[in-house]
C-alpha cells in the first residue's frame, strides 16, 4: 500500500472518494486499509505544516546537538526518551558522527529554549554538551516549500 | 506581389490541434485537458546540471552527431530499457525532438512515390512529415474494439509494392494504447516478409502503467537492421522544451540522416544535450516517481469518465483517455467546442487524429489531480444537460 501511504503523506485530507478513484479501489476498501495502517502504528498521527512566518512568529525553533554517555544497560534508549518526554522536545534522533542526539525543540521564545537547555537538558546526569542552533528562516519544510515554484506555463493546447 | 506558396505546402492541410488551440486562447479561465506535455517542470537536478554546465562555458557547437557522452548514455540506456545493443559513435545521432527525426529520417528513406504506412488516431505530424519528404501517405486504422492496437492483418492488406516504411507509435498519442508483445512479433513478422523498414516513435516508452513493461520492435528476430528506433527525453522525463530526441538505427541509414541533419541544424542546443545527460544517467527516480503520479491520474479520470457513460477503456501507457462520446450524438468538433463554450473545459476533438478518431476525444491527465477533478464535473454537467435537451427535443 505504498501508494496509499504516499498519498497521504502528501495530503492526508484527499478525500476518500478521490483516493478511491486513483488506487482502483472501493471507498471502503481504501477506509479499512488506513484503518489497519494506523492500528498497526504504520500510521502515527495526521498533523499541519505551518508556515512559520504567517502564523505564531515569535515562537523559536532550535536545533541541539546532545552528547550523552551511554549506560551499560539500554545505550542510549533510555536516556533519549527522557530527553523525548520533554513538551518543547518536537524531534529527537540518534545520529552518528560528532554527537549523539539530535533534537528539535521548539518554544515561545529565546528564553524559553535557553531555560529548558540550561535547567532541564544539561543538568541531566548523562549529558555531556550541548550545542543550539537557532533557526533563522524556512525554505522546506516536510518536503513542501514554503516558497512555491510557480507551475511552468504551458500552452492550453498542444499536440 | 504575392509569394506563391510550394504546392506540396499549399495542399498541407492546417493541424486540427492548431484551430482549435485559437478558439481555447480567445477564452480566460479553461481548464485544460488538451496539453501534450507534462504539467511537472523538468526535475531540479536535471535542470541544475544544464545551469552547471553553462557555468563552465560550455556553450558552443557538439559534433553533428550530438555530444559523444551523450551518444553513449543514450546507447547505455536504450541497452538497458530495450534490450538492444547500438554502437554509440556510429549508430545513434541526437536529434531536435522527435520531430526533427521523423523529419530526416522520411527524408533520408524516400523516393518520390515511396509509400509509407502509418496506423491512426496518431500524432498529427506523420502524414505531413511523409508528404513534405516526397512520400505518398497511407494511413491503416485502428478500432476502438481493438484498443486502437495496429492488427497484423489490416498491416498485411495495405501493403502494396510501392510500401517502403511503416510508422509505429506505441504507447500512442492520443489513444494511450500500448501494443502487446504478441501482435507486435505478428507484425514484425510481416515487416520481415514484405522487407519494411520500420520508423518506430517510442516517445512515449517509458510511461506504461500497470507493472507492464514496453516491448521495443528492435528487438524481435531481423528487427534490428530495418528498425529506426526513435526517442528522446521530452516525456519521460518532463523535457519538452529542452528539444532533445535520438535516432537509433543501422551505420548507413544514420550516416544519410546526418547529412540531412548537418545542413538543416548543425546540432541540437549543446545545454539540452548536457542536460539529457543527466537524466539518461541519474534520472531514473524522478521518472518513476512522475510514472506514478500518472498512473494514479489515470486511474482516477479513466472511472470518472465512465461513471458518466463515456465508454473509456483503460489505456496502458502515454498519458492520454479516449473516451468516446459518440452516446452524446455529437461529433467531436462539436463536442469539444461545445464543453469549451459553455464549461470552459479543453479537450482535443478526435478528429484531429484522423477520421478514426471521430467519436472519441483526447483527454490529457498531464494535469493536477484538482484540475482534473474538476473537468470531470463539469463534463458531467454538460453531458447531463446535453440528455435533458435530447429528451426535450424528443
Amino acid at each position: 500500500m505504498e501508494a496509499l501511504i504516499d498519498l497521504l503523506q502528501q495530503n492526508a485530507l484527499t478525500p476518500r472518494e478521490d483516493i478511491a478513484r486513483m488506487l482502483d479501489l472501493t471507498v471502503a476498501q481504501v477506509e479499512a486499509e488506513i484503518t489497519r495502517l494506523e492500528q498497526e502504528g504504520i500510521i502515527l498521527g495526521y498533523q499541519t505544516i505551518i508556515n512559520r512566518e504567517k502564523w505564531d512568529t515569535d515562537a523559536v525553533t532550535a536545533v541541539i546537538e546532545v552528547k550523552i554517555t551511554p549506560e551499560r544497560d539500554g545505550g542510549f534508549d533510555r536516556i533519549a526518551a527522557r530527553i523525548a518526554k520533554f513538551e518543547e522536545v518536537q524531534t529527537c534522533y540518534l545520529m552518528s558522527g560528532g554527537y549523539d542526539l539530535l533534537i528539535i525543540v521548539e518554544a515561545k521564545s529565546l528564553r524559553g529554549v535557553a531555560g529548558f537547555v540550561a535547567e532541564k537538558l544539561s543538568t541531566i546526569e548523562a549529558v555531556q554538551a550541548t550545542a543550539t542552533h537557532f533557526r533563522l528562516k524556512t525554505y522546506k519544510e516536510n518536503g513542501a516549500f514554503h516558497h512555491f515554484e510557480h507551475a511552468p506555463e504551458r500552452l492550453s493546447v498542444s499536440p | 506581389m504575392s509569394i506563391a506558396i510550394a504546392e506540396t505546402v499549399k495542399d498541407i492541410p492546417r493541424s486540427g490541434i492548431r484551430d482549435f488551440f485559437e478558439v481555447v486562447q480567445t477564452m480566460g479561465d479553461v481548464i485544460s485537458l488538451g496539453i501534450g506535455e507534462p504539467d511537472f517542470a523538468t526535475p531540479w537536478h536535471i535542470r541544475e546540471a544544464a545551469i552547471y554546465s553553462l557555468e563552465k562555458g560550455r556553450t558552443g557547437y557538439s559534433s553533428n552527431l550530438g555530444l559523444p557522452r551523450l551518444r553513449r548514455a543514450v546507447a547505455d540506456y536504450v541497452q538497458a530499457h530495450f534490450g538492444v545493443r547500438y554502437e554509440a559513435l556510429s549508430e545513434v545521432l541526437v536529434s531536435v525532438g522527435v520531430s526533427e527525426a521523423i523529419d530526416i529520417a522520411l527524408r533520408a528513406l524516400l523516393n518520390p512515390g515511396d509509400e509509407v504506412l502509418y496506423h491512426e488516431p496518431c500524432y498529427v505530424s506523420y502524414a505531413p512529415s511523409i508528404v513534405l519528404a516526397g512520400g505518398v501517405a497511407r494511413v491503416i486504422p485502428t478500432r476502438s474494439e481493438d484498443q486502437f492496437v495496429l492488427q497484423a492483418t489490416d498491416l498485411e492488406k495495405a501493403i502494396t509494392p510501392r510500401t517502403k516504411v511503416l510508422m509505429l507509435n506505441y504507447p500512442t498519442n492520443p489513444t494511450g494504447a500500448v501494443m502487446p508483445p504478441e501482435e507486435l512479433a505478428r507484425i514484425a513478422a510481416v515487416c520481415v516478409k514484405h522487407n519494411l523498414v520500420v520508423l518506430t516513435d517510442e516517445i512515449y516508452s517509458e510511461l506504461t502503467y500497470d507493472g507492464g513493461t514496453h516491448h521495443c520492435i528492435a528487438n524481435l528476430p531481423g528487427m534490428q537492421e530495418r528498425t529506426v528506433l526513435l526517442h528522446g527525453v521530452s516525456k519521460a522525463f518532463a523535457m519538452t522544451g529542452w528539444r532533445i530526441g535520438f535516432v537509433c538505427a543501422p551505420v548507413e541509414l544514420i550516416e544519410a540522416m546526418m547529412k540531412i541533419h548537418q545542413y538543416a541544424i548543425l546540432c541540437a542546443p549543446i545545454m539540452s544535450q548536457e542536460a539529457a545527460i543527466e537524466a539518461l544517467v541519474r534520472g531514473e527516480e524522478s521518472m518513476l516517481k512522475m510514472r506514478r503520479e500518472y498512473e494514479l491520474r489515470r486511474n482516477y479520470i479513466v472511472r470518472g469518465l465512465n461513471d458518466l457513460g463515456l465508454e473509456c477503456f483503460k489505456p496502458h501507457g502515454a498519458f492520454y483517455v479516449f473516451p468516446k462520446i459518440t452516446s452524446t450524438g455529437l461529433s467531436s468538433r462539436e463536442f469539444s467546442l461545445r464543453l469549451l463554450r459553455e464549461k470552459k473545459v479543453a479537450v482535443v476533438p478526435g478528429s484531429a487524429f484522423g477520421a478514426s478518431g471521430e467519436g472519441h476525444v483526447r483527454c490529457s491527465y498531464a494535469t493536477a489531480l484538482d484540475q482534473i477533478k474538476i473537468a470531470v464535473e463539469r463534463i458531467g454537467e454538460f453531458c447531463g444537460e446535453l440528455a435533458a435537451e435530447k429528451a426535450e427535443a424528443a
